[in-house]
């Protein structure tokens, strides 16, 4: 039977990563095969490519063994290629039937009559429970997923591919998921799932494909391997556990939370501590509290319920202002959004939180000379390439906007710092800077919660782990007590049997 | 100091590009009129020479275009500072009439105040009316999401037909004239060229233009109003109140409004009159975009549109071409502002040639 996709050698590389590095994976015809791989192994990357949104530097894609050579999404749809993408591309106002015949007709008529009956078989043949004409915007989220899969079906998609489909999904609707899976299959449908869920992988999957920092690592029948043997594949090996962190003693405990609860729509609650000299890492595969989290440490999110205190002062209820005024340093993982002001000049950027006060403000008269004096002295302590601090922040990179925020927030001698993927989307060389600045910060004995989606950095830099999986803490003790695999599966919701 | 360092100071915190981007669609909108000019047979040279001379050939026409540009220096700084904060006060037209009419009202009825505090008194009278008007949509947007534009397009209606009522009934002089009684001569700006109607309003204004200019960026007041306008996000997670700022910047937009009515009330025309602006409150709009929001370039644009308007006067008397080319030029330079990928390609295309 020839392979249904055969991905030979891909290689994508953008500024700086090498996102597909000589990948090859087959996938054959009728199988349900899942690409397993932590956030940044090349997994989406992969598919983009294939689905012809990425224009890779090297490699060949043969589709029924015959070589395509596929420039955009239009044509790969064309060819039997469809995705389900993890953010729907639907319009809420719109009904069922419109969103799925919008873009489909050439003509100038549109003959609905025809289209709802073909869609109503469709939908019948694979036992979806919809009814076409109601908005999109009344249907629930594992509805609009259904929606999706109608989409790609109607346009004759042979091979569908699903891009991380359960990370909104209820368990309820997981399941109803996995249903129609296995229909598609039973139909002769070819399914690639991506996912970096191990439990899924083995619930679903025919074969597996291990990705990992943009290899492929091994393709695994399931009846072949098992989640253990998976984690160990995913999460590699490459940053040792021993890393030459000098022992510390951790003083007083600087940060405190009890029974917080992150996700509105779970009633788990997490306990969490922090002293002085230490950094406690928060590992796990985002958006399982991660951010809620970092944004109620803030006062940025109203807390549903628990306590968060700050050296032993309760600062659940105060605001933003009062909770910087206790010296937390903040490095938000949004650094758009929450961090900069990117039509502001360094200096004005370097202001943001100390505007009000002196030495920065007197009188509501912000002091110039003071200003610039500490935001030229950031430049140079903390490497900011630029002339001066005169210049726009947009004209910088984004490490260097980063060095920017960690200059401002650190340069006020915090007692506590909240960094939040302090290193993402930067280059080497501002992630080396940045982490040796967090061990000279918990050598200085200040308390850092790290909070990070790279595994490796929570591994490389944490005294303590605690590992975060749908807003519940699922384990957390010294890193020395963990191994990596003992992590992975937790990030990916399996419990762990003692092995002692 | 060279014409580069003037535009740079104009444009401090943006890109320089940004000023020529406006000093472009000037030119671009004038050269378009000549062309309208030459179109309907008369000469362009002709009517801009004219243009000239009615808006700055004599003492009496340069007060004449001081005079004009005035409100637009205050409807200009309002819209500026709203924008600063990322808000779109469309209001300022019913913010002028509620300043004008209450400053004339606390003129009128604080007559026994010293003849040295009631001016200051009538000012302030009609200031605070209008940083209420303002700082309203400006709170309800801040508490309940209501989208400012509409609320204050609404309020305009509502601040135009009230002052109107006052003026036609409770307020109303003897006579058939829509108008107050005159205010006491305590209570009228000081004219600063006899026999003119400029008044120190303009002091007023450029007073204005400096305060909005040393708030917006040297305190850390209008540190907070910028940064939320620049980013919501960033601003909060750095300890900014931003429902204060929405509602403070609306609040001092609506004051900065009112003086646009306040000066001409009690400068120009020492009463208040029904009906009495052209819509100084929508051309700030103009002003303000054309002048990038910053108060310099604010100043600049209310002189460049008070003298296009007075000397236009002229134009209509003189030549054969009529005063509404103006409003022509206007539209087009507040078009090629509003569509600046038109200048810029036009620019690109100078630098690549």
């Amino acid at each position: 039977m020839p392979l249904a996709i055969e991905m030979k050698n891909i290689t994508k590389k953008f500024p700086g990563v090498t996102a597909n590095d000589k990948v090859n994976f087959n996938v054959e015809k009728g199988e349900i095969h899942s690409l397993l791989g932590e956030n940044g192994a090349g997994k989406t990357t992969l598919m983009n490519v294939l689905f012809g949104l990425y224009k890779p530097e090297d490699g060949e894609i043969f589709l029924e063994g015959e070589k395509v050579n596929i420039e955009s999404p239009k044509q790969a749809l064309k060819k039997g290629l469809g995705m389900v993408h993890q953010h729907f591309m639907l319009i809420n106002r719109m009904t069922v039937l419109e969103n799925i015949i919008l873009g489909m007709s050439n003509e100038l008529s549109l003959n609905k009559k025809e289209h709802r009956r073909s869609i109503n078989e469709l939908a019948e043949k694979y036992d979806f429970a919809i009814n076409i004409d109601e908005k999109i915007e009344n249907l629930s989220v594992g509805m609009k997923q259904r929606v999706e899969i109608l989409k790609t079906l109607y346009r004759g998609a042979e091979i569908i591919i699903f891009d991380e489909p359960t990370a909104v999904l209820t368990p309820g609707e997981v399941e109803e998921l996995y249903n129609i899976l296995n229909m598609l299959r039973e139909q002769g449908k070819t399914v690639i799932f991506i996912t970096h869920k191990l439990n899924e992988t083995m619930e679903i999957a025919d074969r597996i494909t291990v990705l990992r920092n943009g290899k492929k690592v091994s393709t695994e029948k399931k009846e072949n391997t098992n989640t253990n043997k998976l984690a160990q594949l995913m999460v590699g090996r490459e940053v040792d556990f021993e890393v030459d962190i000098k022992e510390k003693e951790p003083g007083n405990e600087i940060l405190k939370i009890r029974n917080l609860e992150l996700l509105a729509d779970r009633p788990e609650t997490i306990d969490l501590s922090l002293h002085q000299g230490e950094i406690v890492g928060i590992a796990g595969v985002e958006g399982n509290g991660q951010l809620e989290l970092e944004e109620m440490i803030m006062g940025l999110r109203k807390v549903i319920d628990g306590h968060i205190s700050l050296d032993n002062k309760e600062i659940t209820d105060k605001s933003t202002k009062e909770r910087k005024k206790m010296r937390i340093a903040y490095i938000p993982s949004d650094r758009h959004n929450r961090a900069v002001f990117k039509n502001f000049t360094i200096k004005e950027n370097i202001l943001l939180g100390y505007h009000y006060k002196s030495p920065f403000c007197k009188n509501h008269i912000i002091q110039e000379e003071k200003l610039k004096e500490h935001s030229e002295k950031i430049i140079s302590d903390y490497n900011v390439k630029t002339p001066n601090s005169e210049q726009l922040l947009k004209n910088l990179s984004g490490g260097n906007q980063q060095k920017v925020v960690l200059g401002r927030e650190v340069s006020q001698k915090p007692e506590f710092v909240l960094a939040a993927q302090p290193t993402r989307g930067l280059d080497i060389g501002a992630i080396e800077y940045i982490h040796n600045l967090l061990l000279d910060l918990r050598e200085d004995n200040k308390g850092i919660l790290l909070i990070s989606a790279d595994l490796n950095e929570v591994i490389k830099l944490s005294d303590r782990i605690a590992v975060l999986y749908e807003g519940k803490i699922m384990g957390f003790k010294d890193k020395k007590d963990f191994t990596r695999n003992e992590i992975g599966m937790l990030m990916a919701g399996e419990m762990v049997e003692n092995e002692a | 100091m060279k014409l580069k360092d003037i535009i740079g100071g104009i444009s401090r915190s943006e890109s320089v590009k940004d000023v020529y981007i406006s000093l472009f669609s000037i030119l671009l909108a004038l050269i378009i009129g000549a062309f309208l000019i030459f179109l309907i047979g008369s000469s362009p040279l002709q009517a801009f020479t004219v243009m000239l001379d009615g808006a700055f050939g004599s003492v009496s026409n340069i007060a004449n275009t001081l005079t004009k540009t005035i409100p637009l220096i205050f409807t200009g700084l309002a819209v500026a500072v709203a924008f600063r904060c990322g808000l779109f006060n469309i209001g300022a037209e019913g913010q002028l009439y509620l300043g004008a009419f209450f400053s004339v009202l606390t003129a009128l009825k604080f007559s026994f105040l010293p003849a040295f505090l009631l001016l200051p008194v009538a000012i302030l009278g009609g200031i605070i009316s209008g940083m209420i008007w303002g700082g309203i949509p400006g709170f309800l947007k801040a508490q309940f999401g209501t989208h400012e534009v509409v609320v204050t397009v609404m309020m305009n209606y509502i601040g135009i037909n009230i002052t109107s009522y006052l003026v036609n009934y409770p307020f109303k002089a003897e006579g058939w004239v829509a108008q107050t009684d005159i205010i006491p001569t305590a209570a009228i700006l000081p004219k600063l060229i006899p026999k003119t109607q400029l008044s120190a309003g303009l002091i007023v204004a450029v007073i204005a233009a400096l305060a909005v200019y040393f708030l917006l960026w040297k305190t850390d007041i209008g540190y907070e109003i910028r940064a939320v306008g620049e980013n919501q996000t960033t601003a909060e997670s750095g300890g900014i109140n931003i429902k204060k700022n929405i509602s403070l910047a609306m609040a001092i937009s609506g004051g900065l409004a009112a003086l646009a009515g306040v000066t001409q009330s009690l400068g120009v025309y020492e009463r208040f009159i029904d009906g009495f602006s052209p819509g100084y409150g929508f051309t700030g709009i103009a002003v303000a975009v054309l002048g990038r929001n910053h108060p310099l370039g604010v100043i600049l644009t209310a002189l460049l549109f008070g003298a296009l308007e007075t000397g236009a006067l002229k134009m209509d008397r003189v030549t054969e071409v009529s005063n509404d080319l103006v409003i022509v030029i206007q539209g087009l330079v507040i078009l090629f502002v509003a569509a600046p990928e038109i200048i810029r390609s036009i620019l690109k295309r100078r630098e690549s040639q």
